[in-house]
């Protein structure tokens, strides 16, 4: 059976389903981040949140960032689910699992994936809140060009 | 002819989830300030522009057929 690595899904994600997709012999770290629907931000209450996105566009570029990682640590196994839908308060919306033969290059592999995921995933969110509704972007301030590997 | 998909804040924007336009010749810049011209879509210039899935530079030229996705600052994670 072909696993799919690099997914967007529109139900609940397993944690573990993600994490065993990167296991292999070579192996001996596992580092697993989750992103959950988090209530208040800067004090103002979220009901809930819609994320939507460019689907196939979404799907290439998380593929991307396994090879971009895949250049930096050669030996990274790199699997990516991000959910997409409406999501309620600690829902999970995105599991990255990275493996790697010591856990060092682990945990460094995984957070390069989550800030290029905010970088250059076609996947937008939308806070609803007691008294309105908002888009979000740009959660890192800054609009960095999205061709560009980070440094 | 170009289909132009529209995604988020623009898509609501818009009313609607794409638009067709002619811009087979346009480089992504001159494309960005034409629909800033012609559309209700306000600023366009924090918005990076894909072309077939990919993200494209201001002067990535537009092919006919070429599908253009407009892509606001992201929030995924």
């Amino acid at each position: 059976m072909m696993e799919t690595l690099f997914e967007i899904v529109h139900e609940a994600i397993s944690i573990e389903a993600v994490s065993k997709k990167v296991f292999k012999r070579e192996a001996g770290a596992v580092t697993t981040f989750t992103g959950i629907v988090r209530e208040f931000t800067k004090g103002k209450r979220t009901l809930s949140l819609e994320y939507v996105a460019y689907e196939p566009m979404a799907v290439k570029m998380l593929a991307q960032i396994g090879t971009e990682i895949k250049k930096r640590w050669a030996e990274a196994e790199v699997a990516i689910t991000h959910r997409v839908g409406k999501l309620e308060i600690s829902d999970i919306a995105v599991v990255i699992a990275v493996s790697t033969p010591h856990r060092r290059d682990a945990y460094e592999a995984n957070e390069y994936a989550i800030e290029r995921i905010k970088q250059l995933v076609p996947i937008w969110k939308k806070e609803i809140w007691e008294d309105g509704e908002m888009w979000i972007g740009d959660q890192l301030e800054h609009n960095p060009y999205a061709n560009e590997e980070l440094k | 002819m170009n289909k132009v998909l529209l995604f988020a804040y623009l898509q609501e924007a818009a009313g609607k989830d794409h638009l067709f336009m002619q811009a087979a010749g346009l480089s992504v810049k001159e494309l960005r300030n034409s629909l800033e011209n012609e559309t209700r879509l306000s600023s366009l210039q924090n918005v990076m522009i894909a072309i077939n899935e990919n993200y494209a530079t201001d002067e990535d030229i537009i092919e006919e057929n070429d599908v253009i996705a407009l892509i606001p600052p992201v929030s995924g994670g």
